[in-house]
């Protein structure tokens, strides 16, 4: 088995709770990887005694699922409804400009993702973002391109 | 073998004792997800370290979240003996100096202090100089049941849990109530699903109790993916066990086998509590094989799902357990008779559960006393937006929805005006600055076309558009649209055409009434909510705002100016 196997092996083989599914086994590897490779699926198919074809479908179903490596950070900006009203798009467009990406995606140096988030959770403090999953709330246009730049000058590397 | 359910309590108290009134100060901070985005995981290490490097002993608690969410990092300094004093918007200096005046030398920070709360049973005077925490506006209105103790107590430990009465309610129902009884007093208390529907919980539970079926589950809702909502994943956060127990409870009464909370994936904070809760549990002997000693045994487990609105649809959830894409099934048959893996189910929403305990513990009758009409005991409200105090209330319904904005929230951020509420969700409404002279009451809000929902209150002010506001809602649900029906998948993407049309300034006079067309075929042709109730954010705002949308397509121009700033939506989609 190669590395990447290993790892797909074991993190579905690794399930700790008792009702294990094709949802679940993907979770499980989207946790371990960042992403789901094409061996993944394989795996699951084969793991779950069901189809490529039918793990592929609840994989595309749940847009948290990523089907290429993931980039180095992730920046997130929530768009649900409490966030817009105080000023999410205003954010939203200062994050990209600070990220020098033109829409939601990938930057093609693979060092950060931006994305549209439909809810983080902590609406009492809108608008919300988060860092690799850490979040900041009462953000402005200013401190989300702030936090944007310092994410990307962590590890010694220019932004 | 496990210990008694006498010795846990011993323990409990015990315990409990040695930290509000052992040797050392017990320092509470608040850690939800809100605490978290206002930076509360920083203080809660910048106070280990002050401790540390002051060498102070005191004992730290990351403990959930007390409501005012505004006033986060909130940190509380208990004396032993004495009692809490909280510090609003805490940050590194801030507790070096708490550290060293209060924690340190006994003398409170009173230039810092929000307020106090008193310790019960403490013979020390009350803290002068710093106001009661209990007349602040967004306390006065307040009634805690399901959140008695969130803020008070640590969620990762089960005995803090036990010491302020918990599982006394499982005790009391596997001792001395048949499940005939339980199931009377949850009737008793006149309990509607917090869910959304607001359906009478004793009559679901007494469809899934009348299935004679050996295997039969229980499924706790926490998908929770209405913006503008987080009180689910708070109670998960705050006080997990509250929750837990309500879930045996029900089983109890349905004659269930097994409970399932479900949750969504990457919401760590309420994921690792609430299985820490279960785990806690199952050591105790509270959950697991003739729990206390009684011939009741059941399980309960977690259950991920991944990014999915509709997964909190009651089938859909049910297909997402199962490992499937969150799409709605037919009904009938209904999840009482065919539910999760072809068994008997029963479902409800986390707040629903959470207030179980209580009614068992004081009786439905106390319950139902609380609230209006059949509107009864209280609403656990998340107020977002422009409001001065965001944050969560658990207020007893039929109080007027206006003296929750204006008093308990503080009303507007920076004087301005409110100009519309948007509650319930996405699939709820919205409600104009003139109509929230309201009772907080299901039929009240609903004939107002502003459902309760999961008790989300985004407050918008004047600066808002509610065209652009209405926008963005549609835009949420053609997003999450499953894509099962077409109608619903169609007519959500066809709303955003015309709402962007309408957005840029080139609305039709067609374009209201072709959306109330493709509203009624959304409504008649979809199987679930989404798509029945999907036109819900149009028709009010139409209802309330007509004027500003013939503004936008008869005028061509945006009152606010937003519609002329750049909007996002998401790129990907349910392929
Ligand atoms: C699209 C859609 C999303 C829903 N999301 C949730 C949710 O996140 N949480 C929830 O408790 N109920 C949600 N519901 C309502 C559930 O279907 C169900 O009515 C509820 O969980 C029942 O609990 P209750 O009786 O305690 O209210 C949703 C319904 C629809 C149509």
């Amino acid at each position: 088995m190669s590395g990447l196997e290993q790892r797909i092996h074991a993190a579905v083989h690794g399930q700790a709770q008792p009702t294990v599914t094709v949802l679940s086994s993907l979770l499980a590897v989207e946790d371990e990887l960042g992403y789901l490779p094409k061996e993944a699926v394989e795996f699951v198919a084969n793991f779950s005694d069901t189809t490529v074809n039918d793990v592929w479908a609840v994989a595309s179903f749940y847009p948290n699922f990523r089907f290429v490596p993931p980039t180095e950070h992730v920046v997130e900006v929530c768009w649900g409804a409490s966030c817009h009203v105080v000023g999410a798009m205003a954010a939203f467009r200062s994050v990209l400009e600070a990220a020098g990406m033109e829409a939601e995606g990938d930057r093609p140096d693979n060092r950060v993702a931006v994305k549209l988030n439909t809810c983080l959770g902590a609406c009492s403090q809108a608008p919300v973002m988060s860092m690799d999953h850490h979040l900041a709330g009462r953000i402005t246009p200013e401190s989300a391109a702030k936090n944007v730049a310092r994410l990307l000058e962590q590890d010694g590397h220019g932004a | 073998m496990a210990p008694s359910f006498l010795e846990i309590g011993i323990e409990a108290d015990r315990r409990w004792q040695g930290l509000i009134a052992g040797e050392r100060p017990w320092i509470r901070i608040g850690t939800a997800l809100c605490g978290e985005a206002a930076g509360a995981f920083e203080v809660a290490a910048a106070t280990e370290s002050a401790l540390e490097s002051q060498g102070v002993a005191a004992e730290v608690s990351r403990v959930g979240c007390l409501g005012l969410c505004f006033a986060e990092p909130l940190l509380d300094v208990q004396l032993p003996g004495g009692h809490r004093i909280f510090y609003s918007n805490v940050d590194a200096e801030k507790v070096g100096e708490i550290v060293s005046s209060h924690v340190a030398g006994g003398t409170p920070v009173k230039s810092l202090a929000l307020g106090y709360l008193p310790q019960e049973g403490s013979d020390e005077p009350l803290p002068e100089g710093i106001p009661d925490l209990n007349q602040h506006p967004m306390r006065v209105w307040e009634n805690r049941i399901a959140l008695r103790n969130a803020g008070n107590i640590d969620p990762l430990d089960i005995y803090q849990y036990v010491a302020n009465g918990g599982y006394q309610a499982l005790h009391k129902t596997l001792t001395n109530l048949s499940r005939a009884e339980t199931l009377e007093e949850v009737k008793a208390s006149g309990l509607r699903g917090r869910g959304g529907a607001a359906f009478p919980t004793a009559t679901k539970w007494s469809f899934l109790a009348g299935n004679p079926a050996p295997e039969k589950y229980v499924l706790c809702n926490c998908e929770e993916g209405d913006p503008g909502a987080f009180n689910d994943k708070n109670i998960l956060e705050s006080d997990p066990n509250t929750l837990l127990e309500g879930v045996i409870i029900a089983g109890y009464a349905t004659g269930a086998s097994k409970g399932y909370i479900f949750i969504r994936h990457g919401h760590d904070g309420p994921i690792e509590r609430c299985r820490a809760a279960v785990r806690q549990a199952k050591e105790l002997g509270l959950l697991g094989e003739n729990i206390m000693g009684s011939d009741f045994s059941y399980d309960v487990e977690v259950a991920l799902t991944g990014d999915s609105y509709v997964a909190g649809e009651e089938t859909a959830l049910m297909e997402a357990i199962e490992g499937k894409r969150a799409m709605p099934r037919f009904r009938p048959p209904f999840p009482a008779q065919v539910g999760l893996f072809g068994k008997p189910t029963n479902i409800n929403n986390v707040k629903t559960l959470a207030y179980v305990p209580e009614i068992v513990s004081k009786g439905g009758k106390w319950f139902a006393d609380i609230g209006h009409d059949t509107s009864t005991g209280t609403a656990i409200l998340c107020l977002s937006g422009s409001l001065n105090y965001t944050g969560m209330v658990e207020v007893p319904l039929g109080i007027n929805l206006k003296d929750v904005i204006f008093e308990a929230a503080g009303g507007m951020r920076n004087g301005k005006a409110l100009k519309l509420l948007q509650t319930g969700g996405p699939l709820g409404g919205v409600l104009g600055a003139d109509s929230v002279d309201i009772l907080l009451d299901f039929e009240v809000l609903r004939a107002a076309g502003a459902i309760m929902g999961s008790g989300g209150i985004i407050a918008a002010d004047e600066t808002a558009c509610v065209v652009d506001l209405t926008r963005s809602l549609i835009a949420f649900c053609q997003y999450e649209s499953c894509g099962k029906c077409f109608p619903c998948r169609m007519g959500m993407s066809h709303l955003l055409e015309v709402l962007e049309r309408i957005c840029r300034l080139e609305g039709t006079d067609e374009d209201l009434s072709l959306m109330r067309t493709i509203g009624e075929n959304m409504q008649a042709g979809s199987l679930c909510g989404h798509g029945q109730l999907g036109f819900n954010p149009v028709s009010s705002a139409l209802r309330y705002f007509g004027s500003e949308f013939e503004t936008h397509i008869v005028d061509r121009t945006c009152p606010t100016g937003t519609c002329s700033l750049p909007r996002y939506s998401p790129v990907a989609s349910r392929r």
